[in-house]
């Protein structure tokens, strides 16, 4: 049983973000980036079906700045084996063209389980999860919070606003959007990524892309504006704390 | 331009009829809903289809449907929203119908063969304007839907013929599960201390539990928080948890995305402490303090208690 698991990387959160010189991408330079939210979900829930199955685990990236960073800590989370992926001039950041090239990647490695994180930050043009079922024509499922494999099936465990759950069981192969692991995932000691630096080698595999001939495209990327009337209640902490004190008075939410 | 083609998520409301109604008049199109459930109100036309497979809810039965129902009417416009369904269906309709697909839309525009929309990424932090040919397929946070379709003359019913993927399913509905119920019920809660991602880690959840004894508030938490494993999973505010109306919302450490957002943005007061000037939260708050949460929430109690 092989389990494949796509590993993008994103700001980390609450890196202060803005647009670049050209208006329609975000500034990286001064960015942290790191293996996205959800795909570290997706890691997590990967290595804990490779405890209970003995599956092995490939972790696959993009070639793009902190990718080889990103598969050395995968691999020191449990990914067995790293690859990665090479589309040349591709931007890894626009998600269609992106998942089209973990499409390949995945054909050529035919894993029996894909797991994503459900989302990026920035998958605009489509998430990954959904795209690589249509491409890989295998059934997927997203917003996912548990996955197990009990033969030639996935039990996965779908989650519904308001927190409502169902089971579904997929075909193997099948593609799986994870929300959250069936358990958070485990802190990662230094030794042991100092352990990975050394011991995980990435294993190049090429990949090509044809560019979509009517594709969507950013004409512009702004902050949004502020709320109108929103009140910035400024001073140290202590000031801060009496002024949100006297508007909970005045308002009638504190009855002393 | 053509019609509005509109999924009707069978689990949740049918708001995304009223965003997608003036995008149907403007292009004189008709606004054809999807529906497993039969009734739509506010549509002009509803294609019905049945099929043992569409209830309860598969993923891949419903692409198939909605696959179908793009070929069937070749829109100009497919809108989903948001939801569970929209991830499964919005992207994966569009790559089977080589289509292109906008997701987190707050707006949609059309202009001739083009649209423009506004899309929340990174968080809500940066709005992307993003300009697709059109056909196209829309995702709708559902943060952007405010208001109930309005209900016209009956709409037009039409059948559409269950497609013969419906019989080859590679995957199936096993069980509905029941969330443990661990006695809280934020729905009806007051007053509400929210911590996000800023408040670190477990160890440092106490100080906001000892705020919302202060307060007389229940604590709540928002997805990142929930998947560490810091707060319970009762006490999630969003998408994937409650949606609350209380008087008060405080955010401590919150960053404010829009699937959180979707879930609290009722509440009558948000106030909102974070360290980030850029958090999306302060976009929503009517009150905001960029500064350190465990600051202010030491300050509070002791002003509280």
């Amino acid at each position: 049983m092989q389990i494949a698991v796509a590993v993008r990387l994103a700001p980390k959160a609450g890196d202060e973000l803005e647009p670049d010189d050209s208006g329609t991408d975000i500034d990286r330079e001064y960015v942290e980036m790191a293996i996205a939210d959800f795909d570290e979900q997706a890691l997590e829930e990967a290595v804990l079906i490779k405890e209970a199955t003995g599956a092995s685990v490939t972790a696959v990236a993009l070639r793009a700045d902190g990718a080889e960073q990103a598969l050395r800590v995968a691999y020191a989370r449990g990914a067995d084996r790293v690859v990665m992926a090479d589309a040349g001039e591709l931007d890894p950041y626009d998600s269609r063209t992106a998942a089209l090239a973990f499409a390949q990647a995945f054909r050529e490695l035919a894993p029996d389980l894909v797991l994503v994180g459900v989302q990026t930050p920035y998958d605009v043009f489509g998430q990954t999860a959904p795209l690589l079922g249509a491409a890989l024509g295998r059934p997927h499922a997203s917003v996912v919070v548990g996955v197990t494999v009990e033969g030639d099936r996935a039990r996965v465990v779908q989650e519904y606003a308001g927190g409502r759950l169902a089971v579904l069981g997929l075909q193997l192969p099948a593609v799986v959007g994870v929300q959250s692991a069936s358990s958070p995932p485990r802190y990662v000691s230094m030794t042991r990524l100092r352990q990975a630096m050394t011991e995980a080698t990435a294993e190049p595999l090429a990949v090509a892309v044809e560019p979509a001939a009517a594709a969507p495209r950013i004409v512009s990327l702004e902050r949004p504006a502020p709320r109108a009337g929103a009140t910035m209640l400024e001073g140290d902490a202590a000031s801060i704390a009496e002024q949100i004190v006297s508007v909970l008075r005045e308002r009638g939410a504190l009855v002393s | 331009m053509g019609d509005v083609l509109v999924y009707i998520d069978p689990a949740v409301n049918t708001r995304l009829l009223a965003f997608a109604r003036p995008l149907a008049d403007a292009a004189g199109g008709a606004l054809v809903a999807l529906s497993a459930n039969g009734d739509v109100p506010g549509a002009d036309v509803v294609l019905e289809v049945s099929h043992p497979a569409l209830s309860p809810y598969v993923p891949e039965a419903h692409a198939a449907v909605l696959a179908a129902a793009i070929e069937a009417r070749r829109p100009d416009i497919v809108l989903v929203e948001n939801t569970t369904s929209g991830y499964d269906l919005g992207a994966s309709a569009a790559a089977a119908a080589e289509l292109p697909f906008v997701g987190y839309c707050l707006g949609v525009t059309p202009a001739g063969n083009e649209a423009e929309a506004v899309s929340a990424i990174y968080g809500g932090q940066l709005h992307a304007t993003v300009r697709t040919p059109l056909p196209a397929v829309f995702a709708v946070n559902s943060v952007a839907l405010h208001e109930e379709p309005q209900a016209g003359a009956p709409a037009q019913r039409e059948t559409l013929a269950p497609p013969p993927a419906l019989d080859a399913l590679q995957s199936s509905f096993v069980e509905a599960l029941e969330p443990p119920d661990e006695g809280v019920d934020l729905s009806s809660a007051e007053m509400i201390v929210c911590v996000g991602r800023g408040i670190g880690g477990a160890e440092n959840v106490e100080l906001a539990e000892e705020l919302a004894e202060a307060l007389g508030a229940e604590l709540a938490a928002s997805r990142p928080v929930i998947d560490s494993g810091w707060v319970a999973k009762a006490r999630q505010i969003g998408k994937s948890g409650a949606t609350v109306t209380p008087r008060l919302y405080l955010g401590l450490g919150v960053s404010g995305a829009p699937e959180h957002v979707e879930g609290m943005q009722g509440s009558e007061l948000i106030v909102a402490v974070n360290t980030d000037p850029g958090a999306a939260i302060f976009n929503i708050a009517h009150y905001g303090a960029v500064a350190d949460l465990f600051d202010v929430a030491d300050e509070l109690t002791a002003l509280l208690g």
